[in-house]
């Protein structure tokens, strides 16, 4: 018994008190530069089959008992790796979920479906990881707001087209609203929900 | 990875992993929401409430081996709040700490901003005694939390006017109301008012931490922060009609030290980092040689007191 659980979860951050404290700065980093693509140190041991490295640090890092995640369709062995890693629970549902994980190219790009704060308390939305195939490539953003000096570009690849209106529907909920963080690879860009999508 | 050395009897930082997470996942979302005061769960710490635990927590939560830490109380290095806290950080993170503004990567700070221009990349961690800017208008937290919720702000223009109608100018002098990104009004902790434009677009990333109040906030760089003001009455800094009396600088917020029992006084920058780095390049102010007769300024050797 011992033995197959050993060989069916994969490890987690490598040192948990400075790998997550790196990541968490990166993080930091990312969301105080909108749209600016930062790369994790490579403190990962392990992650699951089919889990970006970031998405896998980013969990690691900020998920608990505390924190339930929802995850899409197909991720059975991270939700039993981060059960064990991080003690976070399955999310029942969008509206519940402290974090999420969201595959850019799916159809269903819809974040009103999670939680977007009440106006009392916005700081309770749901942060919502976005999976992307890379962060360059793709058909280029320009983003203003809070954090960015001027404007910057942000092109992420493998992004559904009506990704762009969903997150221009969610800045102007502000101060309500998820804020996203994209992920691909070891690479993640920060899109807080202050964020406005000027245009291509 | 070449670990500093911290007291083994504590975990790196102080706080326990699981404190660390919930601060940071709160400040990553004081960050999404500019000016909006974000609730957490404040831990008891080794010193007193009031005593700069909120922003305590938040550096023991960001801080690194890879960190460079300044810590000033009313700009000054050397002051028990300042050493007592730097200290602590020593102790507990074992990081490397210094006086000079330019080479700290976290600033914590009591009550000013350095007069030094922050730089992208540097943070500035402010410990905060009152984070509710509409405390003295409402006393209940249900209503000040529905005033933000709507943006209900015309009482702190109607405290502004009173002091108009008193004195014909607005005699707050620090903690002076904020808006932040157009939407959240903030206190700014009580910086003087003198400080207040430097928030405004800084490069540098401010947070904000109430450890009695239970309360983080932030301010991403680059983010409008506007002092409250109307139109026939600009938002203005306070003056001094004479420079720094160490250093000469007229650029910079003087405190008054008084020099003996027969009213004599002088006034001297508020930041000692950049006094002292001031008089190391030769800049002298009319009463240095008084300064030092008195040992109030040790003869500035470049060189520095903390062990």
């Amino acid at each position: 018994m011992t033995q197959s659980v050993a060989t069916h979860l994969a490890s987690g951050l490598a040192d948990p008190v400075f790998g997550s404290q790196t990541v968490f700065r990166t993080l930091l980093d990312a969301l105080s530069a909108p749209g600016k693509v930062f790369t994790l140190a490579d403190d990962l041991a392990g992650a699951p089959a089919g889990l970006p490295a970031a998405a896998a640090s980013i969990l690691l890092t900020l998920a608990d008992y505390e924190t339930p995640v929802w995850l899409p369709e197909g991720y059975d062995e991270t939700r039993r790796w981060l059960a064990f890693h991080s003690g976070a629970p399955v999310a029942s549902s969008k509206t519940n979920a402290k974090f999420a994980l969201m595959d850019a190219a799916s159809p269903d790009t819809h974040l009103g479906a999670f939680n977007l704060g009440e106006d009392r308390y916005p700081d309770t939305s749901t942060t919502v990881i976005i999976v992307c195939e890379a962060l360059s490539g793709g058909s280029p953003q320009t983003l203003r707001g809070p954090g960015i000096q001027t404007t910057t570009t942000f092109a992420p690849l493998g992004v559904h087209p009506s990704f762009w209106d969903e997150i221009a529907e969610n800045n102007a909920l502000f101060p309500l609203g998820v804020d996203l963080i994209f992920v691909a690879g070891s690479a993640i860009a920060g899109l807080p929900r202050t964020t406005q999508i000027a245009g291509a | 990875m070449n670990t500093p050395h911290h007291d083994p009897d504590y975990n790196f930082g102080y706080l326990d992993e699981q404190t660390k997470r919930m601060v940071r996942r709160a400040l990553l979302k004081a960050i999404a929401i500019p000016g909006y005061q974000v609730p957490f769960g404040s831990r008891e710490m080794p010193l007193a409430r009031g005593w700069g635990t909120g922003g305590i927590q938040i550096t023991a939560a960001l801080i690194g081996p890879a960190d460079t830490l300044k810590v000033i109380d009313q700009g000054a290095d050397d002051t028990t709040n300042a050493v007592s806290i730097r200290r602590f950080f020593e102790r507990v993170s074992g990081v490397a700490t210094t006086e000079l503004t330019e080479d700290a990567t976290i600033i914590q700070t009591r009550h000013r901003i350095p007069e030094k221009p922050l730089e992208a990349g540097q943070i500035l961690v402010y410990q905060v005694p009152q984070p509710e800017p509409l405390r003295k208008l409402e006393p209940s937290e249900a209503e000040t939390r529905k005033m933000h919720a709507w943006a209900e702000y015309g009482g702190m223009y109607v405290r502004l006017y009173e002091d108009i109608a008193r004195y014909g100018h607005v005699a707050t002098t620090y903690s002076y109301p904020v808006l932040v990104n157009g939407r959240y009004v903030m206190s700014p902790t009580p910086i003087p008012k003198f400080d207040n434009p430097k928030m405004d677009d800084m490069p540098a990333l401010q947070l904000f931490g109430a450890g009695r109040e239970k309360r983080i906030y932030a301010i991403p760089p680059y983010t409008s922060v506007k002092s409250l003001d109307f139109e026939d009455h600009p938002f203005t800094v306070q003056s001094w009609t004479e420079p720094c009396a160490l250093c000469a600088a007229n650029d910079s917020y003087l405190d008054e030290v008084i020099t003996d029992d027969r009213g004599g006084r002088m006034f001297v920058c508020s930041d000692s980092s950049y006094c002292e780095d001031r008089r190391a390049k030769g800049h002298v102010g009319k009463e240095l040689a008084t300064a030092e007769a008195l040992a109030y300024v040790g003869h500035v050797e470049g060189g520095s007191d903390v062990a």
